[in-house]
């Protein structure tokens, strides 16, 4: 979730009067935004992403107003007709839709500018998914001749002059040349025609979802007039987040304009800037808060959060993105009425506490054992295929996963003893003798909704210069006496342990565990010394839960 | 002090040691005397300090003898005298030289240069005047060993250069250890030590009374003793357990899972958008293979809630795929238990208290402060009745139970929550506020595809790895899982 620094001092010119630290910062985290801190006139917050207008400072700074009593209720913005026009080309069906706007009379500082990139940026991450599903472009209005085309073209035929960079370049080179390109360029994957605005006199004026061009894309303190594109692959989508960017810049001191965008079938005017209706029943926000506030309360705390409230509906400001739901509405109620005031209740209703069963029997085995003088370890899932297998001189069918970040860690155990192995071998330099055990998930293919059958087991191992058979064999013996379990043994053979010394033990009719001496090869791979007697018990199959 | 007392009290070895205290205060004398080892001497005087009945003294001395070339030295001259020696008849080129090797000539030609004894002309050696014997000379014919303490003045200064050259000098410290008696060890020294103490009380002598009429030696019980270990539950685990503890104490049952799910399941059930950034390979581990979808009725409500919303709610728009959400992953919180609890949950079932307790993935590099599994617990109120109050409540008295008598709410958010809270629990130790865990009530989106119904369902999920390290003082996060025997062995016992 992205962080936003806002100015101490711009905040309070807006809020309108100063106050201290403490007092911002629990206004702050109680308006549902987390504070990382505050230093000198640098306020750190973190945004949650289902509120994208908070990323600028001024819409951060119109919500916290609104919340602290200052200046409440539904902030309206007037949009002015024009003759602006956007034709969308049946070509850009890669992101085939665009919402545009034109500010006017806007007077740019460099700090300015600089918000204006940062919100445009942070917006494309958070709510444009990476740009996946939508980016931005602010271009100044000077240079631009409607009306403007948007249209897909092959980026080998188009030449133009990417913003940041030095010269003019084939567009087919941005996603080498240009840092943005590079970065991007998975959005774009599979794309053999790429989304450009040009203007009616064939000005190219960015290509998407990358850069705007240089020649008609670069805003400066110069600039009065902008045009705003929002374009990707959800209407919805961006035309909330042109909402989100002229209402911020009508905050800043602009004049917002509407442009009409002419799809193939039909046209439509953006920004919408009238606020959405919502027809909302107050019993039910009551009875999930367990509150009895009164319609006028209601009134109350909906101006307190930037909306309006009249009669059973609400009026939401078009900035917001989040609202889905009557149930949205609740949080917007228990946030203005203050977290820290309600009451926090137990209701008195009955249920019955139960355990599972089988962690019951894990927990009891855990406590045997360790009656035994035993240490019980806790290892990852996650392993890898040299540890399960190469080492254990084994060739068993393991789970792998997709792309995991460390490469040592990129199958999950089909066994446990291997994870008690490495528990030996990373304490060669402790004390002898050790005995160790661990119980845990273990995976392998099965006939489940996932195909991946998951059982919990227990491993113990004995190592020690005397470690030996009988010694392992006496400690599952006596396990099995205090759960009460018969069980037979037999011969078996195993490549991980000596031949002759390795036993596969039933339970009602069940193979349920391998129990013997570990291979002397096995111990070099691990680089163990002394002898190692193994126990692996499968615990859903014996208790068959 | 009642001598008599002390008297009683020692050990067989005191016993022995003292009466030689009388006439010996060295240890090798001590040893002599009472034909004891060197260690069991030195332990009986300990004790016998430990009683206040003596005082060790503990002393080094410095012992030089001659060294390699010393030895060769003492014999043959030092190479300064040898080479002055060699120049007597004539005057010699360097390389003329027979009396000193290479290495010594070196040295020595500088030396004597510096102390005007030989000049150099036209690449040959003169002698200018007789060598005077040297404190070092003097010194290396001394027989040795010699105690540096007890050397003079002008041979400490020879001893200082001498230790300056190669392999003349070896200096050995020697430790002394030496006695003086206190009064309660002069009067110890003087009583008659009574001899028939019982020391270890045998079958032997319980079975015959043998006992009887006799005294025990009383031991020392302020005495540190060797320290041992046992066999034990893991830490993680114990904690582990007394979260499920917590819970089982509020009337809540058990749910398992499997850590392998169905994208549907982990995300689609609980309302996360197929584009969200979560469901990238980056942050969640996705395994090379698919599940099979549950019945066809559920997975229609699910997309239908994804496309359209529920209850006159939006939903995400957009299409849902209903491949993407066949993809195997592994489970990035319990949530996803919760999620197919409801789906099997019957009206009249209800009020229900659910928790789960497991580890959860995330596709995460390795770093002191980062894990790629982490133990999650999580708990649901699936009650018609219940409000953001009693979540309130019942999240008070969870972290309550949990060690933490202070918590607060702050507004936060989560897909598949709302309203959602953040909870921050007050550590009295560090004085501030920890952040805990998230929770809130079930959106509609989540509840009414899996029950039919929009009923609140309560939940919240802390992570608990946290807590653990919180409490064991650990500060890289890898430790929770590095097993090194000696650690677990001593790390204490989870009280809360």
């Amino acid at each position: 979730m992205p962080n936003i620094i806002i100015s101490k001092a711009v905040l309070e010119e807006k809020l309108g009067k100063s106050f201290s630290d403490e007092e911002l910062k629990d206004r702050i985290a109680m308006l549902g935004t987390d504070l990382d801190g505050i230093e000198g006139d640098n306020i750190e917050v973190e945004i949650f992403p289902n509120r994208p207008d908070l990323l600028s400072e001024q819409g951060f700074s119109r919500a916290l107003s609104s919340f602290m009593d200052i200046k409440t209720g539904l902030s309206t913005f007037d949009v002015l007709e024009s003759d602006y026009k956007v034709i969308v080309d049946k070509s850009v069906t890669m992101r085939p839709y665009t919402a545009c706007a034109v500010v006017k009379n806007l007077t740019l500082t460099d700090a300015s500018i600089k918000e204006l990139m940062n919100i445009q940026e942070k917006l494309a991450t958070t709510h444009g998914r990476r740009r996946k599903k939508s980016a931005y472009g602010i271009y100044p209005l000077e240079n631009i001749h409607f009306p403007v085309n948007y249209i897909a073209k092959d980026p080998s035929t188009i030449m133009f002059h990417p913003l940041g960079m030095e010269t003019t370049i084939k567009a087919s080179a941005v996603e080498e040349l240009h840092p943005k390109g590079r970065e991007y360029k998975e959005v774009a994957k599979g794309w053999t025609k790429y989304p450009f605005f040009i203007d009616a006199k064939e000005n190219i004026m960015c290509m998407l979802p990358y850069t705007n061009s240089h020649d008609t894309g670069k805003v400066d303190s110069s600039t009065k007039d902008v045009f705003i594109e929002c374009s990707g692959t959800d209407l919805d989508n961006v035309k909330v987040a042109l909402n989100i960017l002229t209402t911020t810049l009508s905050d800043m001191g602009g004049v917002i304009h509407s442009v009409e965008v002419q799809y193939d079938k039909e046209s439509i005017i953006t920004p919408e800037l009238v606020p959405t209706g919502w027809d909302i029943d107050i019993d039910y926000i009551n009875k999930r808060l367990g509150l009895t506030l009164s319609e006028k309360e209601f009134q109350k705390l909906f101006a307190r959060m930037g909306h309006e409230y009249k009669e059973g509906t609400i009026l939401v400001p078009a900035y917001r993105a989040d609202i889905m739901h009557q149930v949205d509405f609740i949080e917007e109620i228990a946030i203005a009425y203050g977290y820290e005031n309600f009451n926090a209740v137990i209701p008195n209703v009955n249920t019955v506490a139960k355990e599972d069963d089988l962690e019951i029997r894990k927990r009891k085995i855990a406590n045997i054992l360790a009656g035994l003088g035993m240490l019980e370890t806790e290892t990852y899932n996650l392993t890898n295929a040299n540890n399960q297998n190469e080492k254990m001189l084994t060739d068993i069918n393991l789970i792998t996963l997709k792309s995991a970040v460390n490469t040592e860690y990129d199958v999950l155990r089909a066994w446990i003893t291997p994870s008690l192995m490495e528990v030996l071998n990373n304490n060669r330099s402790s004390e002898y003798p050790q005995k160790v055990f661990g119980i845990g998930r273990v995976f392998k293919e099965g006939d489940t909704e996932t195909g991946v059958l998951e059982q919990e087991r227990l491993a113990i191992t004995i190592c020690d210069e005397q470690a030996d058979f009988t010694n392992i064999k006496q400690t599952f013996d006596y396990l099995m006496r205090m759960l009460d379990i018969e069980y037979t043994m037999a011969e078996t053979e195993h490549p991980s342990f000596i031949p002759g010394r390795v036993a596969r033990v039933t339970v009602n009719d069940k193979e349920v565990a391998y129990i013997g001496e570990m291979h002397p090869q096995v111990l070099n791979n691990w680089g163990i010394e002394y002898p190692v007697g193994v126990l692996e018990l499968n615990l859903s199959e014996m208790f068959n839960l | 002090m009642d001598i008599q007392k002390i008297a009683l009290s020692l050990h067989p070895l005191e016993r022995k040691v003292v009466p030689a205290l009388k006439s010996h205060k060295i240890l090798e004398e001590i040893m002599d005397h009472t034909g004891l080892q060197e260690v069991e001497v030195t332990r009986a005087l300990q004790w016998l300090e430990n009683k206040e009945a003596l005082k060790i003294i503990k002393t080094e001395s410095e012992t030089i003898n001659l060294g390699k070339n010393g030895l060769q030295y003492a014999k043959e001259g030092l190479p300064e005298r040898r080479l002055s020696a060699e120049l007597k008849d004539r005057d010699k080129s360097i390389q003329e030289l027979t009396f000193v090797t290479k290495e010594e000539a070196g040295i020595s030609i500088g030396q004597l240069k510096k102390a005007g004894v030989i000049s150099m002309n036209q690449g040959k050696l003169h002698l200018e005047k007789e060598l005077a014997e040297s404190l070092e000379e003097k010194f290396i014919k001394k027989s040795f060993p010699l105690e540096l303490d007890a050397l003079e003045a002008q041979e400490k200064l020879a001893v200082a250069n001498l230790r300056k050259r190669k392999d003349i000098l070896v200096v050995d410290k020697i430790k002394h250890l030496s006695i003086e008696l206190t009064d309660i060890g002069k009067e110890l020294t003087c009583c008659q030590i009574k001899d028939d103490v019982l020391e270890r009380l045998t079958p032997h002598m319980i079975r015959t009374g043998e006992w009887k009429g006799k005294t025990f030696r009383p031991y020392d019980v302020k005495i540190n003793v060797p320290k041992i270990s046992g066999g034990k539950r893991h830490f993680v685990r114990e904690a582990l357990d007394y979260s499920k503890q917590v819970w089982l104490d509020m009337g809540f049952e058990e749910m398992k899972g499997n850590m392998v799910q169905q994208s549907f399941w982990n995300f689609d059930a609980l309302f996360t958008p197929q584009d969200h950034p979560v469901r990238e390979m980056q942050d969640t581990f996705f395994l090379n293979s698919e599940g099979k979808l549950p019945d066809k009725k559920i997975v229609q409500a699910i997309k239908d809630v994804h496309e359209n919303g529920v209850e006159g709610s939006t939903g995400w728009g957009g299409k849902w795929d209903e491949e993407k959400s066949k993809q195997n992953v592994l489970r990035t919180h319990t949530t996803v238990l919760s999620a197919k609890t409801l789906s099997q949950l019957k009206e009249e079932d209800m009020p229900k208290k659910f928790f789960a307790l497991g580890k959860c993935f995330r596709n995460e590099a390795l770093d002191w402060s980062h894990l790629f599994e982490f133990n999650q617990t999580e708990g649901i109120v699936v009650d018609p009745d219940a409000t953001f109050e009693n979540l309130l409540g019942y999240l008070k008295q969870f972290f309550k139970k949990m060690g933490f008598e202070k918590a607060r709410f702050r507004p936060a958010y989560f897909p598949y929550t709302e309203p959602s809270v953040e909870v921050d629990v007050w550590h009295p130790v560090h004085s501030k506020w920890l952040e805990i865990g998230g929770a809130g009530i079930l959106r509609p989106e989540v509840v009414v595809p899996l029950v039919g119904k929009d009923i609140p369902v309560l939940a919240w999920g802390p992570g608990i790895d946290r807590l653990i390290l919180d409490f064991h003082k650990i500060n890289d996060i890898r430790e929770l899982y590095t097993n090194n025997v000696d650690d677990l062995r001593s790390k204490k016992s989870w009280v809360k």
